[in-house]
């Protein structure tokens, strides 16, 4: 008899990889016999597939069937190769057409009913599909709309396992059957960016610094007493962000889709906002697993925001665990079999009190701790990570005149997105014969070629700065990039002396 | 008789009719010693064919060749040992032993199925 193939992919991290299932079909005792590296979930597919095939009226031969997932040392995880293996299996015994079932892709979970299940991560398999050349992709009914967002690929949505045996040849009558749906996951409201920048009262300087984080990609830590509306400024960033590119929206979706969140039929228009709880463990903020690599809520993050309120209160190792990403804007994640890579070029805001109390620094209040608990709350936060900040802003508490004088002047997000857009072109034309699209992305080597560094002379107070040891080298680089991204907000030719001052203010202004 | 017994003689029945027909010979049918039973013994050219046979009227509890078990197929071999002593103690040629196994499927109104594999042990 011939021995069937069937196509499935097997997803790591963000990428997959082309999995070649063969079934064969020997003259022994009836046994169901899987190899090729599969995980308990998977190797449970031997039960489902026999009572799916049983139930569908397809049964399978009462002979041994050696089902081989190959390449054998690629570790495969879950349920999701349940059709593919059926396929195979019903292409071995010729009751499908085997040439049909070798050319597409086969994903989706069976029900013991013949029922296809809806799994996560059907979008990267989609895209990994059509990257290793498959036209045609048979999708659960339930993942039909997510798998429909990527373009040139036929997609196929199949309600059962009847269906698809129908679909390639098989001389059945259909059968009319329920399509299961994803199970609808219950999404916290941070994904709906509530609030206008106008509904901040006072605090201008505040609003501008996050124009300038939103311009340039800038990473931005906001030091202020409890009450100072640092949580509110952080929660209108993506507001004022651009909306998302295609390629971006795809990463995104994707994300979205391996973290088994559902994908709507369309793709996302703005950017994400991730605000993890501070008790969030170093896995749960990169990402982890122990079999099933999962991304955590910085790669969740990825072309967007992710904000980390009370950040001295985060354990330290799941902030310093954000440093790689942070330099690399890549998380790759390495466990004893697999090593899974996630996109995470984000933009990391914090936001922290002064001390536990909350009152250190503040007009007519008093701060009632120690001056070694003061120390050791902000020492949490590791230099290393700091560093990687290039705006640290102090947030005051508003004061009465200050609500009084509040008025016509307060900037709409509306009218702060056309700025950092027009921003954000400026500084892409002038990067256009570099690899870099933002500001806060380029090297300092580049901030020191005629092209990148700040108009002649205005550099004096940075360079007196660096003399008496007040910054560093990297400071002087993270300065000179903030006051490009102002440059290209007041819409001058090159930084001068007014923008590296405002640059300086807004590197310094939380130590 | 148990009605189970009963199918399971008239599946060995069937089982041995088809055997002949494909061209062996029944050399013992039911033989017994203290360990078991063999349900058929059969020449097959210069082979010797010990066969399991298993009777069922229809798919509801699976194909009968399911029920063949690997425990089932050890003892089959350990018999087939043991007749084949019995039979050189009486001075007759054995030559190559092989196990088969056939799934009847014996339904009370239609005719019945015969699934016969070779060498399955």
């Amino acid at each position: 008899m011939p021995v069937g193939r069937a196509h499935a992919i097997a997803l790591l991290g963000i990428d997959g990889a082309v999995v070649e299932i063969e079934a064969d079909i020997s003259q022994q005792l009836p046994a169901f016999v899987l190899i090729g590296l599969p995980d308990a979930a998977l190797g449970e597919a031997r039960d489902r597939v026999r009572a799916a095939a049983q139930n569908s009226g397809v049964p399978l031969p009462s002979r041994k069937l050696t089902i081989n997932l190959s390449p054998a040392a690629l570790p495969k995880h879950g349920s999701g190769f349940d059709l593919a293996i059926a396929m195979a299996a019903f292409a071995a015994e010729g009751a499908v057409s085997a040439e049909s079932v070798a050319r597409v892709v086969h994903l989706g979970e069976l029900g013991l009913d013949g029922r296809l299940r809806p799994l996560p991560g059907v979008l990267p398999a989609v895209l990994a599909a059509r990257r290793a050349g498959f036209g045609t992709v048979l999708v659960p009914a339930g993942n039909a709309a997510e798998a429909a967002l990527v373009p040139e690929i036929r997609v196929v949505s199949i309600t059962s396992l009847r269906d698809a045996a129908i679909w390639h040849g098989a001389e059945l009558e259909p059968v009319e059957v329920e399509p299961l749906a994803l199970a609808p996951v219950a999404r916290d409201g941070t994904a709906e960016h509530a609030g206008d920048l106008s509904e901040i009262l006072g605090n201008r300087d505040a609003v501008e610094a996050l124009q300038v984080a939103a311009a340039g990609g800038h990473h931005m830590f906001l030091l202020g007493p409890p009450g100072a509306g640092k949580t509110m400024l952080a929660a209108r960033l993506p507001g004022i962000l651009p909306d998302l590119e295609p390629t971006a929206a795809l990463e995104v979706s994707c994300i979205r889709s391996l973290a088994g969140l559902p994908v709507a039929g369309e793709l996302p228009r703005r950017p994400p906002l991730e605000a993890p709880h501070h008790t969030a463990s170093a896995a749960a903020i990169v990402g982890g697993g122990s079999t099933l690599i999962r991304p955590g809520a910085a790669a969740r993050a990825a072309h967007g925001v992710l904000f980390l309120d009370e950040a001295p209160e985060f354990a330290p190792g799941a902030l310093d665990a954000l440093r790689q990403p942070l330099e690399s804007g890549v998380i790759r994640i390495a466990r004893a079999n697999a090593t899974a890579q996630f996109p995470a070029r984000f933009q990391l805001l914090l936001a922290a009190n002064p001390c536990p109390c909350g009152n250190a620094g503040a007009r007519d209040l008093v701060c009632t701790c120690t001056a070694m608990a003061r120390r050791r709350y902000l020492g949490r936060l590791s230099g290393p990570l700091l560093d990687r900040v290039d705006i640290q802003l102090r947030v005051p508490r508003m004061t009465a005149a200050q609500l009084r004088l509040h008025g016509s002047e307060a900037t709409d997000s509306a009218r702060a997105r056309e700025r950092v857009a027009e921003a954000r072109e400026r500084a892409r034309r002038r990067l256009r014969d570099t690899p870099w699209r933002l500001n806060a992305h380029v090297p300092g080597s580049w901030l020191r070629t005629e092209a990148g560094r700040p108009s002649t002379g205005a550099t004096g107070v940075l360079d007196r700065a660096l003399e008496r040891g007040a910054i560093t080298m990297r400071g002087f680089d993270r300065i000179v990039r903030v006051a490009w991204t102002l440059a290209d907000l007041d819409g001058v030719e090159r930084p001068g002396s007014d923008q590296v001052g405002r640059a300086l203010l807004l590197r310094k202004a939380a130590a | 008789m148990a009605a189970k017994d009963e199918l399971g003689r008239r599946g060995e029945r069937i089982a041995e009719q088809h055997l002949i027909e494909r061209g062996l010979v029944v050399l013992d049918r039911n033989w017994r010693c203290q360990s078991g039973e063999i349900d058929l013994v059969l020449r097959d050219g210069d082979e010797t064919v010990f066969v399991e046979v298993k009777t069922r009227t229809g798919l509801g509890y699976g194909h009968p060749l399911e029920a063949i078990t690997m425990v089932k197929l050890a003892r089959l071999r350990r018999l087939a040992g043991e007749w084949c002593e019995h039979r050189r103690a009486a001075g007759l040629p054995v030559g190559r032993i092989r196990i088969d196994a056939v799934g009847v499927i014996a339904p009370v109104d239609a005719p019945a199925r015969i699934d016969h594999l070779e060498g399955v042990f």
